[in-house]
């Protein structure tokens, strides 16, 4: 019995396919996303890695389902909280970590208004992930872990029911990414949300994933870091990559 | 200099579009849309000569619906991914150009036209300052209710839909606004440098601002100042306004450049 039977709260991807012009990026995609794990995705460049999250988050179309289900077994619509690879500011631009945690957050105009109310709301918000101090400096002076911080306090709010987060550690220190990986685990468990990463940091990944899934056009190998880690799929998957480099 | 009637109506005009052109700018700034902006200014012949081909009284009409259209024309391509869309812009935009100039040239009477090339200060209507006030309220009211969308939707778009943000309609209604506002003050901006009024102002409170407010007052403040002085500065010394409100801007843009040299 799958612990998506046993009550406990899940998240089924049945048979999930992408199609792109003539090419088919995904196809028979099925696995199940548990609460309170973090499963992480890996795969060789353009193994769909990025198509998938974006498939789960709705914002490409994909044949297939995607259920969720609550603690009470009662099937409802999926809160996402969504960590982007990068945003598209480039150097110079003069939009603060203010400026975007209140855009997300409220309606009032930040362009007009700097509201005091919101900017204790936002500011306890980043303090939630040490990034306080961050508020008023612009979004493109932010090193990428600070970037990360502020990203991971908006996906936060509200608590979403998964966390999707794209390559969040790439430009990342030995620190920067020990305390991203404990920040993470701390959420999932606190909150008993489920957490979905693509990672590329198989030392990280096999340290603190609960699940691994191995992608390729389609699911190669699911299981525990160590099941995929020794795999033949993944030995196979990622000698064809280095080759290919 | 204000006695004149044409005066007043230059001066209604600036002080009704140039904010807009602050205001906009600063997103179109943001999202990288400096190359469309410019083909949709470049579009305009296309419009005066369909829109006398079909026999339209007032050619600012036949601009506004063929703005539009080339607008949605040219996200559709930018918002593709295509490989290079740089280049297919280029395309469409030379393409307008060039079909314009032959459509206008076929007839005989381009020179009737040339104008719209350099821009006249003097075709700015009295009838048209109503029209202006219109776009000048919907775009108010558009930044005051739909800014934070906006923003965030340059930032990531796959981040704002996954908000609950419609960005399809966000960016729709505001490259009309942008087709509009380039629309109308083409005939006293001129084909030429109309894009310059839209970028400059933004482009130099960049240099300075830490934040969204500052990028907007600073903006705002740049383009009513460039509008006005040049203007002013057009009026004594016989020279076209529009020509002399970009140098303005220049000028601010040259002076801000240094300054984040200096402070950054």
């Amino acid at each position: 019995m799958s612990i998506c039977d046993s009550g406990y709260c899940c998240t089924k991807i049945d048979n999930l396919g992408v199609v792109k012009g003539s090419d088919i990026i995904l196809e028979n995609v099925s696995f199940h996303i548990h609460c309170g794990q973090l499963t992480t995705i890996i795969g060789r460049n353009g193994a769909g890695k990025t198509t998938l999250i974006k498939a789960l988050l709705g914002d490409i179309k994909h044949t297939g389902n995607i259920r969720f289900q609550n603690h009470h077994g009662r099937e409802k619509k999926l809160r996402i909280g969504y960590v982007p690879q990068k945003l598209s500011l480039d150097e110079n631009s003069p939009t603060s970590v203010y400026d975007l945690c209140a855009s997300f957050l409220s309606s009032v105009p930040v362009f007009a208004v700097k509201s005091k109310r919101l900017y204790r709301t936002v500011e306890k918000k980043l303090s939630d992930f040490g990034a306080e101090k961050l508020i008023d400096k612009r979004m493109c002076d932010l090193s990428g872990g600070e970037t990360q911080r502020v990203l991971l306090s908006l996906a936060m709010t509200p608590v979403p029911d998964i966390l999707l987060l794209d390559e969040p550690v790439s430009g990342m220190d030995q620190e920067g990414l020990d305390t991203f990986y404990k920040k993470l685990t701390e959420l999932k468990n606190s909150n008993d949300i489920a957490v979905v990463m693509i990672s590329h940091d198989f030392q990280y990944v096999s340290k603190y994933s609960d699940r691994v899934i191995l992608l390729d056009k389609t699911v190669l190998c699911n299981g525990t870091p160590e099941e995929v880690l020794s795999s033949e799929a993944f030995k196979k998957a990622f000698k064809i990559d280095l080759r290919g480099v | 200099m204000f006695d004149y009637d044409f005066m007043k109506n230059a001066l209604w005009a600036i002080l009704l579009i140039t904010p807009l052109f602050g205001l906009i700018g600063t997103m179109v700034v943001n999202n990288k849309l400096a190359f469309f902006s410019d083909a949709l200014g470049h579009s305009a012949l296309t419009g005066i000569a369909i829109g006398t081909l079909l026999g339209f009284t007032s050619p600012t009409l036949a601009m506004c619906i063929f703005a539009v259209g080339f607008a949605f024309l040219l996200n559709g391509i930018r918002s593709s991914n295509i490989a290079s869309s740089d280049t297919v812009i280029s395309v469409f935009s030379s393409t307008a150009v060039a079909l314009g100039l032959v459509l206008l040239s076929r007839m005989g009477t381009f020179s009737k036209y040339s104008s719209y090339l350099i821009g006249d200060i003097l075709a700015i209507s009295p009838e048209e300052l109503p029209f202006m006030a219109v776009i000048f309220i919907f775009t108010v009211f558009f930044w005051l209710f739909a800014f934070n969308k906006l923003l965030v939707t340059s930032t990531n778009a796959s981040l704002a839909r996954s908000r609950g943000i419609n960005t399809g309609i966000i960016e729709y209604i505001f490259i009309i606004i942008i087709a509009m506002i380039v629309t109308i003050s083409i005939k006293w901006v001129g084909i030429l440098i109309i894009n310059s009024l839209l970028i400059l102002p933004a482009a130099s409170a960049r240099n300075i601002s830490k934040n969204m407010r500052q990028y907007h007052v600073f903006s705002v403040i740049f383009s009513i100042f460039s509008g006005i002085s040049g203007l002013v500065i057009s009026y004594y010394a016989d020279l076209a306004t529009g020509p002399t409100i970009v140098l303005v801007c220049s000028a601010i843009f040259f002076i801000t450049f240094i300054i984040r040299k200096v402070r950054f």
